[in-house]
């Protein structure tokens, strides 16, 4: 089938989603939750497009919204430029080391012109270097077969960890370190506590 | 249980005339509501009495009976009783009286008049329920037998013609025409987001894939919302009546109801009402003979707003963590474990049972163009009557909180009406006039939502409102996507600053455009919506907010940080009663020397301000201005209590 993005037509596959119908025409998403070998997960908004159907504009994560033919999409505009933005200079206090940020979000903070220092003042939490992309813990699950790393809590106390009992395979696999888009689980992870990590450990917070 | 069960309509009216029959027509019956709000104020104690009472002075059975039911919807007044046939209504029923309840009402016929609602308008006492201005103003078509069903025995349900919806159309109707039916009547979702219901049901029973779903939703969560638990508890039989009409329509064999853990009562019934429905053949395989099949499961969620979204109820139902999934292919399509799934809210199912029986015309008589119906709210808050209230989709706002609520309470102004929870958004007073209908509310910025309803005075701060609903989302929020999480973290802290006067006057920028992200790109309609009480506010009191900032000034003086009390000495008669009050021994003062507040050790508790007798009113609030100093020791009082 046939559809637009950004003025080009594009042609894809019916299975595909938007963002890989883009990514296949060389139009470039950016994108910080989405990893090819996983199910779509639509956390980080960051890949967020207009898509246009029957004269209906609307905002959707163009990593699980289906193909359609016809389609027309807009993955730059004013209204998409500003939620890319926007998310960043929230996102940025969590995944701040040392005043700064690194990797795909410096890249993206720089192209829409974020600027990572403005809600700091409002940030009463800790960074920790997370930002619960969940590639780790869906990796985990979808392509290894294991349920070693989970989510643990809710809204701004949302973490992940290691369950103690499934991570010791981890020391072999280590699957985990080189998908991290911060760099948390290899800066951070010290292989020896899995075994010594458990449940009660977070909920007390000593970990 | 092999006797009890139906295999044809005819065995089941049958049954019913059975059951009428049984039924003395002179025998009273005295109801006693064991909703949660007056189980809270002890009316389960009342009931017991009461039983024990009637056969301690020897009243027999078939003279009188004692009944409990669900919520009547009168919350405000309980424990309330109503007895029948007279339909006298008892409000605020103590234990010490029960013994003359049964040996003057129930003996003799003869009314308490202590006990009778007390009109406040007009300062008459009103011994009929249906009489008392409250429930006359209202349309109870789904709550009204609350008041005559013991929701523990489905034969109440039965006798006042239950399940004879599910007989006509099991017998008299296509699946095709039950949906026709429902399409017709234009019903629109009652839990919030107004999708028609008909439309909704064509999508899954179209959808490619066996088996197919049915689902009620009953995870109410917005705070001060409780209608669905009241049905639920009060009346479950009209709910499960109505998914297996809808899950005929469907072509559904399983159905599944998603109760909240926080309402035990509405869980048990719902166990006890699905028991005895297949007891009687309704649920089951084969039900009334008809060979259709349908069998309910109820899942007990484990306590989260988000759980209530239509994915993560699912979720939930599949036994994973209730968190919401991207839907940009429908539930109705692919929603339990992949397969075509209808949810819907308790209220809506309730709905279908009165379609079918009275028909699709009938039902699109009652409302406005494009909401039919009636819709129950509840309405809490600064209002005088708060309770359950069921009334015509296209009354306006004003009738309902002044001719059924009865107004604001102490003389106070209106300021706003919350509708829709925690996405919905405050309405202001100069659209009092507007009818309740789901496309006005979404016009002003609010919406229709589950049907919360809280009123707010002159007291209440806009900014403190908007505060209370962000932080209400952000310790419900799943956490799972960006701008939920980390925007409703920073609205909060934003939000929390200038209820304290640390605002910045880029704030307001800062907040609508954080509330705009929220809005285009969050993942489900918790973070879609939860920005509503913010933008509102802002809308329509944007000089609130900037007082706060600008002036450091709280101008409904309800900000704790930016307000200050003082006692104005030319008002105060030292009548002690703020000093004896006051928890922190804040207020110094004797008899007859003029009380004054030790600014340090006041705790801003708002205590002295509300006791402080009306007719003096020395105790005022003081919010962006100077404080007066105190007055000087051992100043003798001004002002007489007497003669003035």
């Amino acid at each position: 089938m046939t559809l637009t993005i950004d003025g080009k037509e594009v042609t894809a596959r019916e299975d595909m989603t938007v963002l890989e119908a883009a990514r296949k025409a060389g139009i470039h998403i950016p994108t910080l939750c989405y990893h090819q070998q996983l199910k779509p997960y639509g956390a980080c908004r960051i890949c967020s497009v207009e898509v246009e159907t029957k004269g209906r504009v609307r905002v959707v994560a163009s990593c699980g919204y289906p193909v359609e033919q016809g389609l027309v999409v807009r993955t730059r505009s004013p209204r998409i430029d500003r939620i890319r933005k926007v998310l960043i200079e929230l996102i940025a206090p969590t995944v701040m080391v040392n005043g700064n940020v690194s990797g795909e979000i410096k890249k993206i903070a720089t192209e829409y012109g974020a600027d990572i220092h403005r809600f700091e003042p409002q940030f009463r939490g800790k960074s920790t270097r997370c930002i619960l992309c969940g590639q780790c813990v869906r990796y985990c699950e979808e392509v290894v077969g294991e349920h070693a790393i989970g989510f643990v809590g809710r809204g701004i106390d949302r973490r992940v960890v290691f369950f103690p009992d499934k991570a010791r395979s981890c020391i072999i696999c280590q699957a985990c370190l080189n998908l991290c888009p911060t760099g948390k689980i290899p800066a951070e992870t010290d292989f020896v506590v899995f075994d010594n990590f458990s449940l009660d450990d977070y909920v007390s917070g000593t970990l | 249980m092999v006797g009890k069960r139906l295999s044809s309509p005819q065995e089941l009216e049958q049954l019913r005339k059975h059951i009428l029959s049984r039924r003395h027509t002179e025998q009273t019956v005295i109801t006693v509501c064991t909703g949660t709000a007056c189980q809270t104020y002890g009316s389960l104690h009342v009931f017991q009495a009461l039983t024990e009472e009637i056969k301690r002075q020897g009243l027999a059975a078939s003279v009188v009976t004692a009944k409990p039911t669900g919520c009547h919807g009168f919350c405000e007044k309980g424990p309330v009783i109503v007895i029948f046939p007279q339909e006298i209504c008892y409000v605020k029923v103590k234990l010490a009286d029960v013994p003359e309840i049964v040996s003057k009402t129930l003996a003799q016929g003869e009314i308490i008049d202590r006990l009778l609602y007390l009109d406040p308008v007009t300062g008459q006492k009103i011994a009929r329920d249906p009489e008392i201005p409250f429930y006359k103003n209202q349309m109870r078509l789904l709550l009204g037998n609350n008041r005559y069903i013991n929701p523990r025995d489905i034969e109440d349900y039965i006798a006042l013609g239950g399940y004879h919806a599910l007989c006509k159309a099991l017998f008299q109707m296509t699946p095709e025409q039950v949906l026709q039916e429902i399409k017709k009547s234009n019903l629109r979702g009652r839990g919030g987001g107004g999708f028609p219901t008909g439309i909704k049901w064509e999508t899954t029973r179209n959808a490619p894939g066996e088996p197919k779903y049915v689902i009620v939703n009953c995870d109410e969560g917005d705070p001060g919302a409780y209608m669905d638990r009241s049905l639920m508890e009060g009346n479950p039989h009209s709910v499960l009546e109505g998914l297996i009409i809808g899950a005929y329509a469907i072509g559904s064999h399983q159905g599944f109801i998603y109760v909240r853990q926080e309402y035990p009562i509405a869980c048990e019934n719902t166990v006890e009402a699905i028991k005895q429905a297949e007891e009687y053949g309704l649920l089951g395989e084969n039900i009334l003979g008809s060979g259709f099949d349908f069998s309910v499961k109820i899942h007990c969620g484990a306590g989260a707003f988000v759980s209530g979204e239509s994915t993560a109820l699912m979720s939930a139902i599949e036994g994973k963590v209730g968190e919401p999934k991207m839907k940009y292919i429908h539930t109705a399509v692919s929603g339990i474990k992949g397969k075509p799934s209808c949810l819907n809210n308790v209220e809506t199912w309730a709905t279908v049972p009165l379609i079918i029986n009275k028909g699709a015309e009938w039902f699109a008589s009652i409302g406005t163009e494009r909401s039919k119906g009636t819709k129950i709210f509840s309405l809490v808050g600064k209002v005088n009557n708060t309770g359950l209230v069921e009334v015509p989709m296209g009354m306006t706002l004003r009738r309902l909180i002044y001719d059924i609520g009865g107004g604001i309470p102490g003389g106070k102004k209106f300021k706003a009406v919350q509708t829709g929870g925690p996405s919905g958004g405050v309405i202001p007073e100069q659209y009092l006039d507007t009818p309740i209908d789901f496309d006005e509310l979404t016009r002003l910025g609010s919406m229709m939502g589950s049907g919360g309803m809280v009123v707010m005075d002159e007291d209440t701060c806009m900014v403190d409102t908007a505060r209370f609903f962000i932080n209400f989302c952000c310790e419900e929020s799943c956490g799972k996507c960006i701008p939920c999480r980390e925007g409703l973290r920073i609205l909060r802290e934003i939000l929390t600053a200038i209820c304290e006067g640390r605002g910045r006057d880029e704030d307001i920028e800062a907040i609508e455009e954080i509330a705009r992200v929220m809005q285009d790109a969050s993942l489900c309609a918790l973070g879609t919506t939860a920005a509503n009480p913010v933008l509102t506010t802002l809308r329509y009191f944007r000089s609130e907010y900037e007082a706060h900032i600008k002036e450091k000034r709280c101008p409904a003086r309800a900000c704790k940080r930016l307000t200050s009390y003082y006692i104005v000495p030319e008002k105060c008669t030292a009548c002690m009663i703020c000093l004896r009050n006051c928890p922190t021994g804040a207020i110094h003062g004797a008899k007859n020397i003029v009380h004054w507040i030790e600014q340090e050790k006041c705790i801003k508790c708002n205590t002295c301000f509300e006791v402080c007798p009306p007719r003096f009113h020395a105790v005022t609030r003081i919010s962006g201005e100077p404080l007066p100093p105190p007055p000087s020791p051992n100043t003798p009082v001004l002002r007489q209590k007497r003669g003035e």
